[in-house]
């Protein structure tokens, strides 16, 4: 049985613990554990073990650690914890773009929490982590398949990282043909921000496309802006926007007929999988994300893998080293001339490249293109539950459908009521569900939120979501100000973002916050408030 | 020390709108908004934003010009204000609102609040020019200019955010205001007055129709060191109009004129606010090129509030020879509509069809569609 529909707003109310920073919470002699002294036999074989650090490094003053008991650091972090709406506390579906899924927990067993996996130092002798490499092979074959590309690398730690080393491969390529004319690179303004910033990265002036009235990159300007001093072009499709670009095909052919390499960034793949695939779309270069589409966690709860595939003629390009096979022996392999060289260490993060290879051999073929056909159903029920929320606009392409996102507007709401898509955000909190993504800047769709309900969703969730946003835009025209006020039920109000603009107010680090005097600060401002 | 906060009210702006005239601007049209029925529109969304601000009433005090310049309106707020200056004699116009507002300055005020529209804007430019930080609470039939909250109310939280902050700051707000004068053919044309300084919180700050007021400050360095990268010696280069051209050129080191057209050569001014003839007669002997931007908010890149750089000029430079620069945010800020050109001569105007590029940034273009 399903949720009640008349009771899908939730009675939510975040937690708040007036924490400190851990730091603020030393008390001098306070401790954890104390540490065994070592036996008389070790202490003998090793000295004191400091004697092993060099004189050099080894620090004069102690580190300005806080001393706090065991009991209270694990209540400090439960207590940050409670603070969070994390992906696993909400229905996560507002970071349209980003993939937000179920990361299975199993796989925390068999890959973080796995000493055959956890334990492996990436210098021990290969013959010694056979296992490890079988899988980062294996993974290769099935990405191939996924893909249609020949080689893959797995190096890069993240989807922009994988484009800059997709640019890098480029200039390669055209460099060992003796062509150094070619200094520009082309994308679109739907794309992803790294398919402009990785190849800048890399060197290269940068041509953006803007969108025709239709919402798909200018064919024309495309061809416009192609010349013998194009490179490469670095496109996300679907964009965005959630619109497949039918025209995909052409700007690869207009790009390769002036002898420009061609890329693909498919962190939007969610809804192609095992349905639409790179190569045969004549791509030469094309990246996963394996932390978005293949289940790996983002960043602060995993470690994120760019996974970059190439064609047979450029794999002379990857990056080192390469895991191969020979006979029946995995071996890495370093012989590669006209290698870039390395991007980061060794050869990825394994224990995200083991998450990805337990997602894929569990779903198999027919499993993953069931996730893009459910995450393109979950996402064309929702965009026709949303379209019918007074206030909210679809842009571009009336009446077709998208395929794994979409981004909305609240363009006529905001008109009709002065309520924007940064009001309606810090509303939605009081719902216990985290706030939207509004768009990559600047803005193109006007008050734009974009939604990507991945297969992990049901109905139910859809429809609790479609609940909040309702209540939202109906308390937006009977009241304005009150969402204006939002939020209510959350611990965080509203930050002005002037502030947050301004670099001498920031600090990242203790030592950052303390120099700048804002602990004094912080604690003036306490006092008064008391 | 509670903040002072200066109130000017423009009581007559905003007439016009309703009875269909295109602004309130000057004596004679706020007298005929008056005949046709129009009732004052600013006093009550002056009310509208102090009310919002009587949360903090007790951090400020509110400095008001007098009457209905803003006394009034703090009253039937049920705030408490000081009253600066003397009460105009008869109906107010233009000089009152200068009067008021120099009167503030001398008084010394954290924040200025007016209200009414482009008109005001332009008033208390003129006025204060950019030693005060302004803020305009949106009363006027024309907004063109990008220094006015979103809402009366919005006006008001800005302006709360600004006097609570602990490090207020401000940024350039363009002040535009529509050519009455050409209203009549049905030509829409912006013209740039300059620039007030108005609190740096723009989510609760209309951006200006122009999209160009809130020039990042990496935005300009990063289009100037493009720039630089192209610009070529013993080349002459023709200085459209504009913050955006204005801000680029003062981070190479070059003071150019807001509303005139400039001309540089190896990296220096040969030639300030030039006539079109002038410029013709300096094409003549060198090569030439035009820096432009987007002007106005209607995505003109040529024919309006540049018309020195006429179609003789641009047919001589060619279409090659153009450099648009523009942000991201200014072109996004389009909607799509492809740049337009009304140089008075069709084949001018022919030439400059298809796409060009614009320098967004450093290594960083944007390729965008001229209007057929």
């Amino acid at each position: 049985m399903g949720r009640n529909p008349k009771t899908l707003l939730r009675k939510f109310h975040e937690a708040k613990w007036d924490e400190q920073i851990i730091l603020e919470m030393s008390v001098p002699g306070e401790r954890g554990i104390l540490v065994r002294e070592a036996e008389p036999e070790v202490r003998r074989e090793v000295g004191s073990g400091v004697s092993a650090i060099p004189p050099g490094l080894r620090r004069r003053s102690k580190p300005g650690l806080p001393e706090v008991n065991q009991a209270r650091v694990l209540r400090h972090f439960l207590h940050l914890s409670q603070e969070t709406l994390g992906t696993d506390v909400n229905i996560d579906i507002g970071e349209g773009t980003c993939t937000m899924k179920y990361s299975p927990k199993v796989h925390e067993q068999i890959s973080n929490r796995n000493p055959a996996i956890r334990d492996v130092h990436p210098l021990q002798p290969t013959e010694t982590m056979q296992g490890t490499l079988e899988i980062v092979y294996k993974l290769e074959q099935l990405l191939k398949e996924v893909s249609g590309m020949d080689r893959f690398t797995f190096q890069p730690s993240g989807g922009a990282q994988g484009v800059y080393t997709s640019a890098a491969m480029i200039r390669a390529y055209h460099e060992s043909r003796g062509d150094t004319q070619r200094t520009e690179a082309i994308t679109t303004m739907f794309s992803h921000p790294c398919d402009a910033a990785a190849p800048a990265t890399a060197g290269y002036k940068i041509i953006t496309i803007m969108p025709d009235k239709d919402g798909y990159a200018d064919i024309e300007a495309f061809k416009g802006a192609l010349s013998k001093r194009t490179a490469g072009i670095f496109i996300t499709n679907p964009e965005d926007t959630g619109i497949y670009n039918p025209l995909i095909d052409e700007f690869v052919k207009a790009a390769h007929e002036v002898g420009a390499l061609c890329h693909t960034d498919q962190a939007n793949a969610n809804g192609i999988l095992g349905i639409a695939r790179a190569r045969d779309a004549g791509f030469d270069l094309s990246q996963f994300n394996l932390h978005k589409t293949f289940s790996v966690p983002h960043q602060s709860t995993g470690g994120s893998v760019g996974a970059l595939g190439c064609t047979a003629e450029l794999a002379e390009f990857l990056p080192v080293p390469q895991v191969k096979l020979a006979g029946e022996k995995y071996y890495l392999d370093y012989n590669a001339p006209r290698s870039i060289g390395k991007v980061r260490s060794f050869i990825g993060n394994v224990p995200s490249l083991v998450k990805a290879y337990a997602w894929i051999m569990q779903l198999g073929d027919e499993g993953l293109r069931q996730v893009a056909i459910c995450s393109v159903l979950n996402n064309n029920y929702l965009m026709q539950k949303l379209q019918q929320i007074p206030g909210v606009v679809v842009r571009y392409a009336p009446g077709r459908r998208r395929l794994e996102q979409v981004r909305y507007s609240w363009e006529k709401l905001y008109e009709d009521t002065g309520v924007g898509t940064e009001d309606v955000r810090r509303r939605m909190a009081d719902f216990g569900v985290q706030s939207y993504s509004t768009s990559h800047l600047p803005w193109i769709v006007p008050q734009p939120f974009t939604i990507e309900p991945t297969e992990s969703f049901s109905k139910d969730d859809l429809d609790e979501y479609v609940a909040i946003l309702t209540q939202i835009s109906k308390e937006a025209y009977e009241n304005p100000e009150f969402v204006k006020g939002a939020p209510y039920n959350s611990v965080v109000h509203r930050n002005s973002s002037a502030s947050m603009d301004d670099p001498v107010n920031i600090a990242v680090t203790w030592r950052q916050f303390v120099k700048k005097g804002l602990d004094k600060r912080v604690r003036r401002s306490a006092t008064k408030r008391s | 020390m509670p903040k002072k906060v200066g109130l000017i009210v423009n009581p007559v702006a905003g007439m016009g709108g309703r009875v269909g005239l295109k602004g309130t601007d000057g004596t004679t049209v706020a007298a005929r908004a008056r005949k046709l029925g129009a009732s004052p529109e600013s006093p009550r969304r002056a009310v509208d934003a102090l009310r919002v601000l009587a949360r903090i009433k007790d951090e400020i005090e509110i400095l008001a010009a007098p009457g209905a310049m803003g006394q009034e309106e703090v009253v039937s707020a049920g705030m408490k204000g000081t009253i600066i200056g003397s009460a105009p004699k008869g109906r107010t116009g233009p000089e009152d609102t200068v009067a008021a507002a120099r009167a503030m300055k001398r008084a010394g005020i954290d924040l200025l609040l007016f209200v009414g529209g482009d008109g005001t804007a332009g008033d208390i430019h003129r006025a204060v020019g950019r030693t005060l930080v302004v803020l305009g609470i949106p009363a006027g039939v024309k907004m063109h200019s990008a220094v006015f909250g979103r809402t009366p109310r919005a006006a008001a939280e800005a302006a709360i955010e600004y006097l609570h902050s602990p490090r207020p700051q401000s940024t350039n707000g363009e002040v535009m205001d529509i050519d009455e004068g050409s209203f009549g053919t049905g030509v829409v044309s912006a013209r740039l007055y300059g620039t007030l300084r108005i609190p740096k919180e723009t989510s609760l700050i209309q951006v200006g129709k122009s999209g160009s007021s809130h020039m990042a400050k990496g935005a300009a360095a990063g289009i100037a060191k493009e720039l630089a990268s192209i610009v070529e010696p013993k080349t002459l280069y023709i200085l459209g109009p504009g913050t955006t051209t204005r801000d680029v050129l003062s981070e190479l080191g070059i003071r150019k004129t807001l509303l005139g057209v400039d001309v540089m050569l190896d990296g220096k001014l040969v030639a300030k606010d030039v006539t079109e003839r002038k410029l013709a007669s300096l094409i003549r002997r060198r090569s030439a090129k035009i820096v432009a931007t987007v002007i106005g908010g209607q995505g003109y890149l040529f024919g309006r509030g540049n018309q020195q750089i006429s179609a003789e000029i641009i047919s001589k430079v060619g279409k090659e020879n153009i450099i648009v620069l523009a942000t991201k945010e200014k072109l996004a800020s389009l909607e799509g509509r492809p740049l337009l050109v009304d140089t008075g001569d069709e084949a001018t105007d022919k030439l400059l069809t298809g796409h060009i590029r614009v320098i967004t940034g450093l290594n960083d273009y944007v390729v965008y569609r001229l209007s057929d």
